[in-house]
């Protein structure tokens, strides 16, 4: 009888979360965040409800600030048959104008979390899937698979309900929802592979090019539309590519000649600093800064 | 493509056959159960720059190492943790080797934390057991060895850590080692190994250690890439799967999703659907890469069948000529979760596989010390503590025995969770022992006369009118009210209430809340019966918990329950006191009086509602028989 490999395991565990989900909760929803997590997450989806349609919509919580490369690849996934894309935008963040170059993490806050929040309330979900995984940072290695939030959102990390054997709680009191999290036990690296294995469509921006970027606070920043201040700067062609992506402003680039996902990986192999240390957003508290960003309700 | 990525894409081949072991970690941050996972992720090229440069920075400010690097500060990962250097929850780690990808479940060591051990233990293939070298096999070893063999947990490793700190003295290793081996026998582990080992050195760890030449024995890491899996021996038993999903997207397909618990399934193959217990062949195993010609314990499919038979979430596939069983009566090991305590009689849901079922426990059997392993008596279970108790639930369920001599434990159908029906928490996990035949041998007696002929010849419908409120309410006036106006229409009646019942059939029971919930199931059962008998029974109780309500409304037939609550303010009951009972509460001479240090859950959605301040009780009474008569 043959094994079943690490990957194949990982791939089985999360549809097994999937379907769970959707047998027990009452309006689901897959947050898309157009990454290589939420591509790989989106890939088991539909293997878990194959040959059906997803039974759920996806939905972008959108800043406005993402690459472009990010909304073209977005945009042909919602065209997909059998792929309902809800976006939402802050209404409050959009009329105010927040933008990560004047309102520093205020525009996190009030884009990312004020925006998912309203985004779940205003259609009623009580059960939200997310790409994060155990290996990305510590708070999260902690985080059940079924993460219980109560009506503001808020996360009580000493409050987890035990999560034995693959049997998970998803009972709830009205108002309340979870966040359910099928990547929890994968590691940067089944992802790389597993995208490989199952030749998984992601952004363009993972893989190296020349890119017109200029550096702030010793990340490189991509200029990539004319928002950006330039402050008497000149953007210059650079071989860059991104570890993780989101507000393009905010994802510091690699240099990198990396153009294949083989390539990734061997440089990953022989790489020394973890994928967030490129994300602005993780240095704003210290150590403690993701667990107080989801006690707040952040993904 | 360059060379270095010719040379990954065989690198990639190769871990395409990797393979995946889960394993807890058990002991305290003292024993270096932290440095030693540590360790293992830096070694295996886990820790990255930035987080060993964070990590130098914490080392200074919270370490406990001096100058080194104190590696569990890099696991241990929520704020209360790290300052007050301890391991509250349940962590996952995850790092590799040429042969397997290891998901390690690091838990902490303290008593009060004996919920998360076995949490982290309950995925696990293996356990490896931390013992300090300075003060051998202790009290928690002896405790977490007893909890992982709980769970299932077959294969163990004793890390007998800080050898640098006793002089690597073989002595030392070799008294720990017999002291746990005559353990290990008392209590049944059978597959061990001890090993010296230094998670701050790093002996033993990856490699064998040159400072240990008299161990001859595998290093850590060596045994973990060849212990054997749990999921290999779950596919060498029969077929099993529990429903999850049923697909139907359309008229030409309907198929049934689930991961395979154990065994192995192919197209043709017979299987029986439980619990109905119809039969059919497999047709296809659908993956959306394309059908399968067999999928093995663990996979995620879809199946679909040869035959229409019904077949729905809850339901098990099962190899059809060698079924588990069915029951409805269980003795099982529970150990508990929540703050609140074990309620025995209380309805609970029970979660097993895909079955959500309602079920109640009987006092425990006994409680387990988990220090001493002696079996004590025990009247319930409170917060991390483990016994033996028999349970019931509302209808069959499909289960196996947790346990197999020899094999790996059934997790999927022989463990499950017990659920809170009011605040939703998990409040405890449960490993079933077997079903107790009670239920099959005992068959219910064959009434002749049935229940609709008792109702017949009285020509009315039975029902129970549930009286709820506060004490002070007007419970028994209205519901005394409402008997005499059924009588006056010919209606045959019977009305329980508080004193008739407490001073004969519960004159056992107290005020405990565990007292309550027993007196409330048999009243209930009490009314059953007497509905069973035709008459309209009424009865007058404060009952105050919704779940305690909601499980008399199950004993009886559908329609026949009618919940009335009489609504009476708190300030409004108290003022009338007519049993003097609320002055008394408040002078602190009666306990767990409800409204005063008890609480009392409102109906969410009674049948009938009695708003006392607007009605006077012929009013009320009026009502509810007009409302009791025009719904029938």
């Amino acid at each position: 009888m043959r094994q079943l490999t690490h990957l194949e395991r990982l791939e089985a565990e999360s549809i097994h979360i999937l379907r769970e989900t959707v047998a027990e909760a009452a309006k689901p929803v897959m947050l898309y965040s157009i990454g290589k997590d939420s591509a790989v997450m989106l890939h088991l989806a539909k293997k878990a409800f194959f040959p059906a349609p997803l039974p759920f919509p996806l939905l972008h919580v959108d800043t406005t600030w993402k690459f472009r490369d990010m909304y073209a690849l977005r945009d042909k996934v919602a065209a997909e048959p059998g792929i309902q894309l809800i976006v939402y935008k802050n209404p409050e963040a959009l009329s105010q104008g927040i933008n990560p170059f004047d309102h520093g993490p205020l525009h996190t806050d009030m884009w990312k979390t004020e925006g998912l929040k309203q985004a779940l309330d205003k259609y009623g979900f009580d059960a939200a899937f997310g790409g994060a995984r155990r290996d990305e940072e510590k708070s999260r290695a902690k985080e059940r698979i079924f993460s219980f939030r109560d009506r503001n959102h808020r996360w009580d990390p000493k409050r987890q309900r035990p999560e034995l054997w693959s049997l998970y709680n998803v009972r709830k009191s009205r108002g309340e929802s979870i966040r359910v999290f099928p990547l929890s036990n994968w590691t940067e690296l089944d992802i790389w592979q597993y995208i490989l294995r199952e030749k998984i469509e992601i952004v363009p921006l993972y893989f190296a090019a020349e890119r017109p970027c200029v550096e702030r606070d010793g990340l490189i920043i991509m200029v990539d539309d004319d928002r950006f201040p330039l402050n008497g700067d000149t953007a210059v062609m650079r071989r860059v590519r991104f570890r993780t992506l989101g507000c393009y402003p905010l994802s510091g680039a690699i240099e990198s000649d990396a153009a294949t996902v083989e390539e990734i990986v061997a440089e990953m192999l022989a790489t020394s600093t973890s994928e967030r240390q490129g994300r602005a957003i993780d240095r704003d508290a210290g150590a403690a800064s993701m667990e107080k960003k989801k006690q707040e309700g952040y993904f | 493509m360059n060379r270095a990525a010719s040379d990954i894409s065989a690198w990639l081949v190769e871990q395409e056959h990797k393979e995946l072991l889960r394993f807890i970690t058990c002991g305290s941050v003292d024993d270096g159960k932290s440095t030693l996972i540590g360790r293992l992720l830096y070694e295996t090229k886990q820790i990255f720059d930035d987080q060993l440069a964070a990590l130098e920075t914490d080392s200074k400010r919270h370490g406990t190492q001096g100058e080194h690097i104190d590696f569990a500060l890099l696991v241990d990962g929520l704020s209360a943790e790290r300052e007050q250097g301890i391991t509250i929850d349940v962590a996952y780690r995850f790092f590799s080797s040429n042969r397997r990808k290891f998901i390690v479940a690091d838990t902490p060591g303290h008593e009060q934390y004996t919920r998360n051990m076995v949490t982290g233990a309950s995925t696990a293939d293996l356990a490896v057991l931390l013992v300090d070298a300075r003060k051998g096999v202790l009290t928690q070893t002896r405790r977490h060895s007893y909890l992982a063999k709980l769970v299932g947990i077959r294969h163990f490793v004793v890390a007998v850590t800080k050898m640098d700190l006793v002089g690597y003295d073989e002595q030392v290793f070799e008294a720990i080692r017999s002291d746990f081996e005559a353990f290990a026998h008392s209590i049944g582990i059978e597959d061990w190994v001890a090993m010296p080992v230094s998670g701050r050195v790093g002996d033993n760890v990856i490699a064998r250690s040159e400072a240990t030449p008299w161990y001859n024995g595998p290093s850590l890491l060596e045994h973990l890439d060849t212990v054997p899996l749990d999921v290999t021996s779950d596919a060498a038993k029969p077929f099993r799967m529990p429903v999850q999903w049923v697909n139907r997207p359309n008229q030409d397909f309907r198929g049934f999703s689930g991961q395979i618990a154990s065994g192995a399934i192919g197209p043709g193959a017979e299987i029986r659907v439980l619990p109905s217990g119809r039969v059919t062949r497999i047709a296809r195993v659908v993956v959306r890469d394309g059908d399968l010609d067999e999928a093995v314990a663990g996979q995620s499919v879809t199946l679909t069948f040869a035959d229409e038979i019904d077949c729905s979430r809850g339901d098990v596939i099962v190899a059809a000529s060698d079924p588990p069983e069915a029951a409805d009566q269980f003795e099982a090991t529970l150990v508990w979760m929540d703050e609140q305590e074990l309620l025995p009689g209380r309805g609970y849901w029970l979660k097993l596989g895909t079955q959500t079922v309602t079920a109640t426990v009987q006092h425990p059997k006994y409680e387990v010390n988990v220090n001493t392993l002696e079996q004590l008596a025990a009247p319930t279970l409170s917060l991390n503590s483990i016994g033996v108790a028999q349970l019931a639930t509302d209808r069959e369920i499909v289960f196996e025995p947790y346990s197999v001599e020899g094999s790996s434990p059934n997790r999927a159908l022989g463990g499950f969770i017990l659920i809170d029906k009011l605040t939703n928490a998990t409040v405890a996990c449960g490993m079933l022992h077997f079903a107790l035949r009670r239920a099959l041998n005992i068959h219910r007696q064959h009434l002749d006369v049935s229940r609709e002929t008792h109702a017949e010849i009285k020509g009315q419908k039975p029902a129970v009118l549930w009286f709820t409120g506060l004490s002070g309410a007007g419970k028994s006036t209205i519901a005394n009210l409402v008997e005499q106006k059924l009588v006056a229409r010919g209606r045959h009646t019977f009305l329980l209430d508080g004193d008739n019942v407490r001073h004969g059939l519960n004159r056992d029971l107290g005020f405990t809340e565990a007292d309550r919930i027993e007196n409330i199931r048999r009243v209930g059962e009490v009314a059953r019966l007497m509905t069973d008998a035709g008459l309209i029974v009424l009865t007058a109780f404060i009952s105050p918990f919704r779940a305690e309500r909601h499980m008399v409304r199950r004993m009886v037939p559908e329609g026949e329950f009618y919940e009335i609550f009489i609504d009476t303010p708190l300030a409004e009951a108290e003022k009338r006191d007519a049993k003097g009972l609320y002055a008394k509460a408040r002078a602190g001479e009666l306990k767990n009086f409800t409204g005063i240090d008890s609480p009392y859950e409102a109906p969410e959605a009674p049948e009938i509602r009695i708003d006392t301040t607007k009605l006077t009780a012929e009013q009320a009474a009026d009502l509810i028989v007009e409302e009791l008569l025009s719904r029938r």
